[in-house]
């Protein structure tokens, strides 16, 4: 049994010694079986890696703190969350809020005297960090596409069903976090099970281990794939005919996350296992979660996501296991086209004549700089914005609902803060991606938010040079090979190997469909420009009419294309790995 | 031959015998030294002893130990000018037992802004009110220690000094107020006041007193402070923090010096070259004018103290300078303005802002007072750390009036000192701040801050000796990520079982201001069985708010969980005070 499934075992449906460890205030750390813990609650315990020296030296623990990541269901905030969201990030964080590539709020920095003030201010907020993290169903996430808006309150309901349904129903999260001292136990009430599968009265779908692996919902309606529906464990497909969603193709079996030297572990997209009626998702939600409980591999954490029961068993095999578990059949997938993974920026006007506005926020990251107000002019905007705030799958903001009366003082703001300048980015730093990385993360192995940014200035002379500034690419980058912003569906990928070295990845499809594949191993960041840079020219001058830069490295043979997950380490080209 | 410069002289004087002792042959020298011991032993024998000896109360109310020194000094001395003289702490009596005194002699300190020591609140506030004996039979001189950087110098022993007349008692030397460097002052009045008393003209010295020149053959200390050797230096803050508290670790082997846990470290800094140069800048003065010895420059970086602005340099400069401006706002009536102007200024504006051309290098250090040492609380037991001693100091930096200005001993050992330099330290002993003699008495220490070095030294020193009591430590400062002072150490020492309890209050980590007070409140009912159980009860750290406010903290605690009145707790607090079960290192 993996290490991870003794802790649960013994962790009383995820209690663990928190409380113990939070009244313990001679270390601003908790137990190591506990930080496995608090991942359920949404918490991760990271330490500042810049300073690990310096600090023992100077007789202090390594600089503690939490990273709280905020579920919100597909994404939609209101003004006073967005609000609320700011001021906690000012309170009790480091001033900054992080947009994830998930659609959650993300704190960093948060001590751990301030823990349980913090989330219990969340709930206030009317949201929670509860399966944020953790071997549970995660936050579920939502296209916000406004072109699709006559559907989107129907697919954002599914989402917001799925997600209250495969919560975890163990009352330590409020035992902890949200029991104020008053004897009154805040009463939550669920859904109860749907199918004839009762576990455990205090978790009567996951039962007391839970998951063998995290789980990673999304609903997406075409064309857009800005969710990249073919990354996660499970998604919902919207089939729309005549403005109504008729139901979903269900997808099983995605994930990004590898082990760099294993090539047991790889990326690998989503199946499209069979149609359901909106009558039935949940249902078939819940049904995959259990279908995920008996078969996910608990020995082995590395071999333990969905995308490894499907892999091992075939879609078959699997989606035969779901509908005994649904007691009906699936329907046959209906057809569907994809057309981008990207945001739209700047503003779109949807059916009802109600507007909204896409901004581009490097790497999630809002804050305020000397230059760049952002943090400020988002909060001027949400005390008068009637509407909602939506944060896109891409890391991106989107202000949504704004009517036609309110258009011009949105407009006002977001000029007078330079807001709509941010917009006027390249077309490749407009399709970029990065994950936190270090200082805080613990898995990092190389700089990412802090070193995207400037790599993308460099190659953007590139880009210029060849006339391709507005050409969209997406770019993406992890310190580690875990895949938070999903590197590996990216048409240039970063991936860390080491301190300022990465592994170049090339020729993913540009809406998400096909998988890259390794074009150099172990690359110096000073030497980035100089491997892709003849790249970009030769795209810029020989790249078919509407070829995208994907598609060109493998019709030009630079990499061979990934057409399934365990091709992926496969048909490398022999100077990947030498040279 | 060279007068050596502790030697009680000031500058002056000593450079001017200096420069006739140089040019003394040997048979000059024999003859100078036998015409001063002629004079003192003819004295001595004009006034030889007849009568038994008279008995002398020497009362001392002390903060940081120097009255108390000073006392058992005067009591030495005082044997040698036959009397029979007891040592009494102001902590342990009351008028009543005193007024009995015949002759009495009063050491006492001035704290603050004005205050008394602690361990004499008790007694300072029975002799001012109105139920305090009378003093009629009473034959006194009062010594005054204080600080005369503050407006309130020697406050405490002028009132006393006032009051002891007030009450009947018989002035028989006129008091004598005290700098920092009290050594000269001390000796002409303990010699003056021994003479004084009705009985003390017939009795006299039964040996030459001789001021104590020949000191460095005595060993290292106060007067011939130890170049102890900097092995260590940290800075405690974690990257981000807005502090700056450094610890330091001195090698102390070959030095003699021993110190207990409690005892403070005195380090006699050196002035920064910047704060040199500006003196020099708006003094015109030439910086290589000689100063016996030295030139003048270096006479102001070592010697001098070249920060301290008070009424009092101001007044001495100003029968100098003769500024109108400066006249008015000396004038007593403009007390207001001057106190308004001089915050956060120091001497370096007084020489700018009114610029005396006429300033010499003799005028101007004549103006200054010597260089004061600093005490530091010792961080360290010796029993843990063989001939070391550590230190836990916070460089002191703020900006006013266009000027970045700093605390000179705290930036002296942060920015002039390095690994391997030597910083020129003497142990001062503090009695009143004492681990309990019974190793199996718990404790309760508070100490934010850098008040937390002698608590590492306590708990260091329990350890060491098997001690079986309970330990809680009360620690607090900005913020817990870079501001938990020896963490590590802390962690190891619960771990140890040696450190039973640890409260730590972060003031701006959240919103609101969070203090050891509180945390202290916080735990009040375990607070109060500790003490009900005999616990002893530390405090060290800042003295304007947090003594303060730990005090107040510790009587609403009393009061709440004994079910007392506040005046009852007080006293209770009072009590454990006299019972030395209350002990405060606090600046």
């Amino acid at each position: 049994m993996a290490g991870n499934e003794k802790i649960k075992d013994a962790s009383n449906y995820l209690r663990g010694t928190l409380l113990e460890g939070l009244a313990d205030t001679s270390t601003g750390a908790l137990c190591d079986d506990d930080t496995q813990l608090t991942k359920f609650h949404g918490i991760y315990q990271q330490d500042n890696r810049d300073v690990r020296a310096e600090r023992r030296k100077k007789k202090l623990e390594p600089a503690y703190s939490f990273m709280i990541r905020v579920r919100v269901p597909g994404g939609v905030s209101t003004p006073e969350q967005w609000l609320e969201m700011d001021r906690l990030a000012h309170t009790y964080a480091n001033g900054t809020l992080k947009l994830t590539t998930r659609q959650a709020f993300q704190f960093h920095g948060v001590i751990k005297s301030n823990l349980k003030k913090t989330v219990y201010e969340i709930n206030q907020s009317l949201f929670d960090t509860l399966a944020a993290c953790g071997d549970v169903n995660r936050n579920v996430m939502c296209n916000p596409n406004p072109d699709e808006s006559e559907v989107h309150a129907e697919v954002q309901e599914l989402a917001s069903r799925i997600s209250n349904h495969l919560s975890p129903r163990t009352g330590a999260y409020h035992e902890i976090w949200i029991d104020d001292g008053s004897g009154e136990k805040q009463k939550v009430t669920y859904d109860p099970p749907i199918l004839d599968h009762f576990d455990t009265a205090e978790e009567p779908i996951y039962g007391k281990h839970y998951l063998p692996r995290k789980f990673k919902t999304v609903v997406a309606v075409p064309p857009s794939n800005d969710v990249d529906i073919f990354a996660h464990c499970l998604g919902y497909i919207a089939i729309v005919e005549q403005k109504k969603v008729v139901g979903y193709n269900v997808t099983v079996g995605g994930g990004m996350g590898m082990t760099h030297g294993s090539e047991d572990t790889f990326p690998r997209l989503a199946d499209v296992m069979g149609f359901c009626t909106p009558d039935q998702a949940v249902a078939v939600a819940e049904a995959v979660v259990i279908a995920q409980k008996i078969f996910g591999n608990r020995e082995d954490r590395k071999n333990a996501r969905l995308k490894y029961t499907v892999e091992r068993m075939g879609i078959d095999s699997f989606r035969n296991e779901v509908e005994r578990l649904l007691g009906y059949k699936l329907g046959k997938p209906r057809p569907f086209k994809f057309e981008h993974n990207g945001d739209r920026f700047g503003w779109t006007k949807d059916h009802k004549g109600n507007f909204h506005y896409t901004m581009f926020i490097a790497n999630g990251r809002v804050l305020d700089t000397d230059e760049y107000q952002m943090m400020t002019g988002l909060r001027e905007i949400a005390k008068v914005h009637r509407g909602d705030f939506r944060l896109t799958a891409n890391q991106n903001l989107q202000i949504g609902n704004v009517s036609k009366a309110a258009k011009p003082k949105i407009e006002k703001l977001l000029k007078d803060y330079k807001i709509l300048d941010a917009n006027g980015a390249s077309g490749l730093r407009l399709n970029s991606m990065a994950c936190v990385a270090l200082p805080t993360c613990g898995l990092s192995l190389a700089e990412s938010e802090r070193y995207l940014p400037d790599l993308i200035s460099e190659l953007d002379e590139v880009l210029e040079q060849a006339g391709l500034r507005h050409d969209a690419i997406t770019v993406r980058m992890t310190g580690c090979p875990n895949g938070c912003a999903r590197p590996y569906i990216a048409e240039i990928g970063f991936v860390g190997r080491g301190p300022g070295t990465y592994n170049l990845y090339l020729g993913a499809g540009f809406c998400g469909d096909r998988l890259n594949k390794l074009y150099r191993q172990s690359v110096k960041s000073t030497d980035i420009k100089a491997v892709i840079g003849p790249i970009i020219r030769d795209y810029a001058h020989n790249r078919k009419s509407g070829e995208r830069f994907g598609d060109f490295v493998i019709r030009q043979g630079y990499v061979n294309a990934t057409n399934v997950g365990h091709d992926f380490h496969k048909d490398l080209k022999p100077e990947a790995l030498g040279a | 031959m060279q007068i050596p410069e502790n030697a009680p002289f000031t500058l002056e004087q000593r450079t001017k015998l200096n420069s006739i002792l140089a040019a003394l042959n040997p048979a000059q020298q024999t003859w100078v030294s036998g015409f001063f011991s002629g004079i003192v032993s003819s004295a001595a024998a004009s006034t030889a002893q007849t009568a038994t000896a008279p008995e002398l109360t020497i009362l001392f109310g002390t903060e940081s130990g120097n009255s108390e020194e000073l006392a058992d000094r005067t009591k030495k001395l005082a044997a040698k000018y036959g009397y029979k003289s007891k040592v009494v702490n102001m902590s342990e009596t009351d008028t009543k037992k005193l007024s009995a005194s015949k002759n009495l002699l009063v050491i006492v300190s001035t704290w603050g802004d004005g205050d008394p020591p602690d361990t004499a609140t008790g007694f300072y506030k029975e002799l001012m009110g109105d139920g305090a004996a009378k003093f009629s039979n009473t034959s006194f001189s009062v010594l005054a220690l204080g600080d005369s950087s503050y407006e309130k110098f020697c406050e405490i022993g002028k009132k006393i000094d006032r009051r002891l007349e007030e009450l009947g008692g018989k002035r028989v030397f006129d008091r004598v107020d005290c700098d920092v460097n009290y050594e000269a002052n001390w000796e002409t009045w303990s010699a003056g006041a021994l003479k004084a008393f009705p009985v003390g003209t017939s009795s006299a010295p039964q040996t030459t007193v001789v001021a104590t020149a020949a000191a460095a053959s005595e060993g290292f200390g106060k007067k011939n402070p130890f170049p102890a050797i900097l092995e260590e230096k940290i800075l405690l803050n974690g990257t981000g923090s807005a502090k700056e508290t450094l610890h330091l670790e001195l090698n102390l082997e070959g030095s003699g010096l021993q110190y207990e846990v409690g005892d403070a470290l005195a380090i006699v800094p050196t002035n920064r070259d910047q704060d040199v140069e500006w003196v020099l800048l708006a003094t015109g003065l030439d910086a290589n004018t000689k100063l016996g010895d030295k030139t003048l420059a270096e006479a102001i970086k070592h010697d001098f103290d070249i920060t301290s602005l008070t009424s009092r340099i101001a007044g001495k400069y100003n029968e100098i300078a003769k500024d109108t401006k400066l006249t008015a706002l000396l004038d007593p009536e403009n007390k207001k303005q001057f106190a308004e102007w001089s915050y956060g200024r120091q001497f370096i504006d007084l020489l700018e802002d009114f610029p005396c051309k006429t300033l010499t290098a003799d005028s101007l250090t004549g103006l200054l007072r010597g260089m004061a040492p600093r005490l530091y609380s010792i961080a360290s037991s010796p029993k843990a750390h063989e001939n070391e001693v550590h230190l836990t100091i916070a460089a002191v930096r703020y900006q006013t009036h266009g000027k970045s200005r700093v605390g000179v001993a705290s930036t002296y050992t942060a920015d002039l000192v390095e690994k391997g330099d030597k910083i020129p330290v003497y142990v001062h002993s503090n009695k009143n701040f004492r681990l309990p003699v019974d190793p199996s008495t718990p404790i309760i220490m508070i100490g934010p801050g850098t008040g937390i070095a002698p608590f590492r030294a306590f708990v260091e020193e329990r350890q060491a000796i098997g001690a079986t009591g309970k330990n809680w430590l009360f620690f607090g400062d900005q913020h817990y990520s870079y501001d938990f002072l020896y963490q590590l150490e802390w962690q190891n020492f619960l771990k140890e079982g040696v450190l039973n309890r640890l409260d730590v209050a972060f003031s701006r980590d959240q919103p609101e201001k969070i203090y050891v007070q509180h945390k202290l409140l916080q735990a009040s009912a375990e607070v109060y069985k500790w003490i009900a159980d005999g616990a002893c009860v530390y405090v060290c750290g800042d003295a304007n708010r947090m003594a303060h406010d730990v005090n107040s903290a510790l009587i609403e605690i009393i009061a709440k969980q004994g079910a007392k009145s506040a005046e009852e707790a007080e006293a209770c607090l009072a009590e454990m005070k006299k019972a030395k079960r209350y002990q405060r290192d606090v600046y």
